[in-house]
């Protein structure tokens, strides 16, 4: 701003120099080193900040998606011939009727709508139009009859998945081009969704499904979730908290306040600073062999997960609570055992509460870093496909899972380029989590924060 | 001091329930990961129209899923292990030691191997000589051992298109990698006649080596990871040439252009006919043991190999996997519950 007002004044002469410092040769080249260092700085941080831009928008750009679902309703005619031979409505032989013959139902639900509405597209061969509608839909259509068997010979309204290519079309990851070479959808299956979407039949809508269903498989990426994966790493993080917090806390203490200096102490000091340092999956080794091989623990449970996340994680706490123990003053220790005090009771009284944001942080931070790990789970059987929700805790510990991490490695390596979408959509929902925890730590931190 | 509270009955809460655990109700599978979509398709179908839980099926590889099949029976050890190779003598001896004794093993189907590459680039009509004289270390060139020195497919056979030669192929770690070696490359070798001229030069056991050395000068990449990174790699280097499953290209018929092989193009129908020369038998290897112990085990395998799923018509066969035109003795072995003999 005033650079703009000073060239638009009239004053051609020259400037009158503001100061009469004249800087020496050496002053000049200590401020442009001064100066060359500051430029370094801002670009370390610039190039940071490229590389954040860069992850974040693209796992953004291409996560997104996931978030929301193309859902097709149509009127389905429930058959009583198909679904009940019997007519008795007996739930054993209604379950008798597999996804296969809800299939087709559905299939002909589709078919007739797409009379009914007129519509006529050049190409459009059956199987274009019976694919529409995601496999999954078969599976949802028969678990709500088996709810509620009157539905049968009845013709009820189903919201139905659309199948990954069309979903894909109206988030931009399949065009009319990219249609045409690809086996598993065509154009005119494309024009037939958009001729739906203009009947008002099909949309776009946001997708709360994606956070609550479990995984599915190759063939139905439009229904996969991270509902499993949220729920086992939220067990695992119990497990953790439940565990290492005390342990950690308590060893901190003692190692900080109570054990004396030598030499065994020095030993444990050091090992605890390497045992940070070991690959997580040295941890995963000795889970598979300490908790599943010796202890005889189930395969792919979050207790186990837990248990071997709480070994990975210890260190880390303990090296964070000894530091917010170091960093409370001796004065406070000598004051409260001058006025009479146990060792004890300076320790829980007064030290352990000042010390108490530190640890707070250091354990969020600790379990942050749990959340994100996938290397050990892959040898405890972790690294699954799950598609039963666990059971509330404690008896869900034991039941198999998935976690966060594992569910975008899972979804990364699957053909359908759909579930690249879900892989991203997966790592929003980590970053979020791991956010709300960094926040968390931070709010913490300022809130019970005292200095001296 | 609340906190210690808290945290020691939690910690009993935990103990007492690892007393309460019961007995595992799911199946556990683990194994190939070019098995895993099936596993995956046939456990949710399983899951959805039987009482039972969705089976959880880990991947990992045929090798590190027979291994961990071959730790031992009981209810923490696995039901299932999932290979695209047949299983091997000496895994079936540590499989013995560790008391697994009963093994059935069930053949799914069959998976062919294609090589494709960037939808935009040149058509290919290969032949298995040719990916011999184009990867192998050491080749024949007139009736003499000389290291390989091509650089483009038209150096190797005059109607392939002038294009830099580059390979994805599988790392060794996959059993795709050896049925790539065993049908692409010793066939090939077989085919140029240059294992002849090994055999003549440097005496029949160096003759097997030669024909399967592949060349290290970076014209053959192994992939350690899956089909995806394969993907990433052609899509980065188009000019590359990488291997797939057949289901995997059939989800990606949209960025991928697929190479003939000795004339013919790989379909399911080609392979289930038997034209198209590289494919493999899909398999999964059950412990009898288990069954009766593992609620639904028995009916999960009879589930999979089904008409309905492992047929011609059903879902398997729809992501990719050429059905076994035996299935009918298939699912009589799985009735009978018969089990390998060796």
């Amino acid at each position: 701003m005033t650079d703009a007002t000073l060239s638009a004044a009239p004053a051609a002469a020259p400037k009158p120099r503001a100061s009469l410092l004249i800087a020496d040769e050496r002053t000049r080249k200590r401020n442009a080193a001064e100066s060359r260092f500051r430029a370094y700085g801002l670009s370390a941080i610039g190039i940071a900040l490229i590389a954040l831009v860069v992850l974040l928008s693209s796992v953004l750009t291409d996560g997104i998606g996931a978030f929301r679902q193309t859902y097709l309703t149509l009127p389905v005619a429930l058959d009583s011939a198909r679904l009940d031979k019997n007519g008795n409505r007996d739930p054993e032989d209604i379950k008798k009727a597999t996804t296969l013959t809800y299939g087709k139902l559905l299939d002909q639900a589709v078919q007739n709508t797409v009379a009914q509405q007129g519509i006529a597209i050049a190409g459009l061969t059956e199987k274009d139009v019976s694919d529409l509608v995601s496999k999954e839909a078969s599976a949802q259509l028969r678990n709500r009859v088996i709810a509620n068997p009157e539905l049968i010979g009845q013709t009820v309204d189903a919201r139905v998945l659309v199948n990954g290519r069309v979903d894909g079309y109206y988030k931009g990851r399949v065009s009319m081009d990219s249609a045409a070479r690809d086996s598993n959808t065509s154009p005119a299956q494309l024009q037939l969704a958009d001729a739906l979407k203009d009947k008002g039949l099909l949309a776009t809508q946001w997708n709360w499904s994606f956070l609550t269903n479990p995984d599915a498989s190759d063939q139905r990426p439009e229904a996969a979730g991270v509902g499993v994966a949220i729920l086992g790493s939220l067990y695992m993080m119990l497990v953790v908290l439940v565990l290492a917090v005390p342990i950690g806390v308590a060893a901190s203490i003692y190692l900080e306040e109570f054990a004396p200096k030598n030499r065994l102490t020095d030993i444990i000091e050091v090992n605890i600073s390497n045992l940070a340092a070991v690959p997580s999956i040295v941890f995963g080794i000795l889970g598979l062999a300490a908790f599943i091989n010796f202890a005889g623990l189930p395969q792919s449970a979050p207790i186990v997960g837990g248990l071997v996340l709480t070994l990975m994680t210890l260190p880390t706490i303990i090296i964070a609570t000894r530091a917010a123990l170091k960093a409370v003053p001796p004065s406070i220790r000598d004051a409260a055992l001058g006025v009479g005090a146990s060792k004890m009771q300076s320790v829980f009284h007064h030290v352990l509460p000042l010390a108490m944001p530190g640890i707070l942080t250091g354990t969020i931070i600790g379990l942050a870093q749990a959340l994100g790990e996938t290397a050990p789970l892959l040898l405890i059987g972790m690294v699954a496909f799950v598609k039963n929700f666990p059971a509330a805790p404690p008896e869900g510990l034991f039941d198999p899972a998935s976690a966060l991490p594992v569910q975008v490695y899972n979804w990364t390596q699957r053909a359908d380029p759909a579930f690249f979408e879900r892989a991203s959509g997966a790592i929003i929902v980590l970053l979020v989590f791991l956010l709300c925890m960094n926040i968390l730590a931070i709010f913490l931190r300022r809130k019970f924060e005292r200095r001296w | 001091m609340k906190c210690a509270k808290l945290a020691v009955s939690a910690l009993a809460m935990l103990a007492a329930s690892a007393t309460v655990a019961s007995a595992r109700d799911q199946i556990q599978v683990a194994g190939s990961s070019t098995v895993l979509p099936y596993a995956t398709i046939v456990a949710e179908a399983f899951g959805e129209n039987t009482d039972f839980p969705t089976p959880v099926v880990e991947s990992g590889g045929s090798s590190a899923g027979l291994k961990k099949f071959c730790e031992g029976v009981g209810e923490n050890t696995i039901d299932i292990a999932n290979a695209s190779r047949p299983i091997k003598a000496s895994e079936i001896e540590a499989c013995q030691a560790a008391g697994v004794t009963d093994i059935m093993e069930v053949r799914i189907g069959y998976d062919g191997i294609v090589f494709a590459s960037d939808i935009a680039g040149n058509d290919f009509q290969f032949t298995p000589a040719d990916w011999f004289n184009a990867l192998a270390a050491k080749v024949v060139k007139d009736g003499k051992v000389v290291d390989n020195t091509a650089t483009k497919w038209n150096e190797i056979r005059a109607d392939l298109p002038d294009q830099e030669i580059l390979a994805f192929i599988p790392g060794t770690k996959h059993g795709t990698r050896e049925v790539f070696e065993e049908k692409v490359i010793a066939e090939g070798c077989k085919e140029s006649g240059a294992a002849d001229v090994f055999k003549s030069e440097l005496g029949e056991d160096a003759a097997g080596e030669a024909c399967m050395a592949l060349r290290t000068d970076g014209k053959s990449v192994d992939i350690d990871g899956d089909y995806t990174e394969t993907l990433a790699r052609i899509q980065s280097a188009k000019n590359g040439i990488g291997v797939f499953g057949l289901s995997f290209y059939e989800n990606n018929t949209d960025k991928l252009k697929v190479a003939t092989m000795a004339g013919v193009t790989p379909s399911t129908e080609t392979i289930a006919k038997g034209e198209y020369p590289v494919s493999r038998p899909l398999f999964f290897y059950v412990k009898k043991a288990h069954i009766g112990e593992i609620q639904g085990l028995k009916e999960f395998v009879e589930f999979f190999v089904s008409d309905d799923l492992a047929g011609p018509e059903g879902p398997l066969a729809a992501y990719g996997l050429v059905a076994d035109p035996e299935l009918a003795a298939t699912q009589e072995a799985v009735a009978g519950e018969a089990v390998l003999t060796n």
